[in-house]
């Protein structure tokens, strides 16, 4: 049918209607939208199908766009560094000799450290398996900071993973599909990262606000923190593992606590998502390696603790034909003419285990346990109840 | 003979759509020169303003609110935050138009200006309900300053589309 046949045809509607109308219909679906968003929820069903989608499709285009751009970056780097080879060279001669010194004194305090835990019982968590990643394109506006990485539910990515880059925590997964994943940075508007204040252990919320440097809020104390504190993870709630590093505190123009991230030293090309769940994820994935009884010093380190190398030998020999010597008492048993006290001695709670083990100057591991294993109850749980309260996370970086 | 013919929508409204979404994408790329990032503007806003002024149309309100979803998902920002943004500025255009008509490049600039921030405050507002929380001025202050320096683009779309269709002369 022709127009000038239909009946309405000679009906003209202005145009400014008909485009108001539009208008109007589009506003409804925009606030319906809007309304319906559960993005601060950071469930992964709250993420949506068609966020997927997007993710998935624009994961392999930017990865492609931004590959010449890598190479002109490295190309210009490649001239910078020949130019600056000089004063590099001595810069990095400079850092040599200061890391030299770090090293041992490092090494030093590993084998402490390691002495310490063998002595205490003392069980750290396992390390925190990872992915590595690419980032593929990145949001930087004031009303949300993302960045989209380019490994996905194909590599066991989830929603709640930290990611990492090679300075510190840059934020954490909220959006998963396959071949991309979509990072809600520390940054952003809607991010909340529980931190610590590492010099005093004072807690903190590190709540973005789109700018480059987040605010430090619910400080509690007096004079809990300084310029140039180091800030770490906290670990509270569960969500991140402890200890992190996430940068330094600053004071704002604003006159409150910031953080200069410390990913914000280097552009953040490539991340490491960390697999990490909660610490009952941990706990149940190394039960085994958790129970796993610690393992004895060496006879080295005896006369720390007071006893000449050769009384702990003859000590060793001695109660080694005993047979009520339990595991446990393995570590420092030999150092021992208490065993009389032991007798005498309050039966032992994994309780009260827990409680002095977690004491470093406590010699409780010098009182003779063999007699005592008699009267004491069975030491089974012992390897549990000397997990210390907030064993630090070690993340093999 | 092109400008006798009628204008086809996809010359004023979806060519400009695609090149927004393309210039989003590239500039979304993580790359820094000299140590900083590139700025972010909302290229949308350029056809979001322009479209309105050229002429009232059924099909643009659309493009915008595809425009603004894009942003939406693409950033990883609360799914219609921009797209009723955008929307509020081709809005506040089209109610504006008829004292826009025949103003001087300044002045049309300085509307330009006025919408965008209308968009970011309407941005801003939003977000502060969505997350309790107020985003930096600063950070918004540099966003506004990167796209109304885009007011170049929106000038040469209205200048080359107003008068390009013979149905409206």
């Amino acid at each position: 049918m022709a127009l000038r046949e239909n009946p309405f045809g000679e009906l003209r509607v202005p145009l400014a209607w008909t485009a108001g109308v539009a208008l109007i219909v589009a506003i409804v679906v925009a606030v319906g939208l809007l309304m319906s968003d559960r993005r601060e929820t950071f469930r992964s069903e709250a993420y949506g199908v068609t966020r997927q989608v997007g993710d998935a499709v624009a994961a392999p285009v930017t990865g492609f766009l931004v590959t010449p751009g890598r190479w002109i970056g490295d190309g210009v780097d490649t001239v910078r560094e020949y130019f600056f080879a000089v004063s590099e060279n001595r810069r990095l001669k400079a850092e040599l000799a200061e890391a030299a010194e770090w090293k041992n004194a490092a090494l030093t305090l590993r084998d402490t450290n390691n002495r310490y835990k063998a002595l205490l019982g003392l069980k750290t968590d396992p390390p925190i398996p990872m992915v590595a990643a690419r980032t593929v394109s990145e949001a930087r506006g004031p009303f949300s900071n993302t960045r989209l990485a380019n490994a996905g539910r194909e590599k066991g990515v989830i929603s709640g993973n930290p990611v990492m880059s090679e300075n510190g925590l840059v934020g954490r997964v909220i959006g998963v599909t396959e071949g991309a994943s979509r990072i809600l940075l520390l940054t952003d508007i809607a991010a909340r990262t529980p931190v610590m204040i590492e010099r005093t252990n004072a807690r903190a919320i590190l709540t973005g606000d789109g700018g480059p440097n987040p605010r430090l809020e619910y400080l509690r104390g007096q004079d809990p923190v300084k310029q140039g504190d180091r800030l770490v993870t906290s670990g509270d709630g569960g969500v991140l593992p402890r200890g992190l590093p996430v940068g330094l505190a600053v004071k704002g123009l604003d006159g409150r606590w910031r953080a200069v991230l410390a990913s914000d030293a280097a552009p953040v090309d490539f991340v490491r998502i960390l697999l990490f769940q909660d610490f009952s994820q941990l706990t149940a994935a190394a039960a085994a390696e958790l129970n796993k009884m610690p393992v004895p010093p060496p006879a080295s380190p005896l006369p720390a603790v007071g006893v000449t190398a050769n009384a702990a030998t003859s000590a060793a020999s001695a109660a080694a034909p005993k047979p009520a010597t339990t595991p446990t008492s393995a570590t420092p048993a030999p150092s021992t003419g208490q065993a009389p006290a032991a007798k005498t001695a309050p039966p032992r709670t994994p309780a009260s285990e827990a409680a002095t083990s977690s004491r470093p100057a406590t010699p409780a591991p010098s009182t003779a346990r063999a007699p005592a294993a008699k009267t004491a109850p069975p030491r089974a749980p012992a390897p549990k109840a000397a997990t210390p309260p907030s064993p630090a996370t070690e993340v093999p970086f | 003979m092109g400008g006798a013919r009628p204008l086809a929508p996809w010359r004023w409204l979806g060519l400009p759509l695609v090149q927004c979404m393309a210039l989003t994408v590239l500039f979304s790329l993580p790359f820094r020169v000299f140590g900083l990032s590139m700025p972010e503007p909302i290229f949308p806003m350029v056809p979001a303003f322009a479209w309105a002024v050229i002429r009232p149309s059924m099909l643009a309100p659309l493009g915008v609110l595809v425009m603004g979803l894009f942003l939406d998902i693409f950033w990883g920002a609360p799914l219609g935050l921009w797209a009723l943004s955008l929307l509020i500025t081709y809005g506040a255009a089209l109610v504006g138009r008829s004292m826009m008509a025949g103003q001087s490049w300044p002045v049309m600039w300085a509307w330009f200006a006025v919408n965008s921030g209308l968009a970011m405050s309407a941005a801003y507002l939003f977000t502060m309900l969505d997350s309790h929380a107020s985003p930096s001025l600063m950070a918004v202050g540099w966003q506004f300053l990167a796209t109304i320096i885009l007011f170049p683009f929106a000038h040469l779309l209205i200048d080359r589309f107003e008068d390009a269709d013979v149905r409206f002369r």
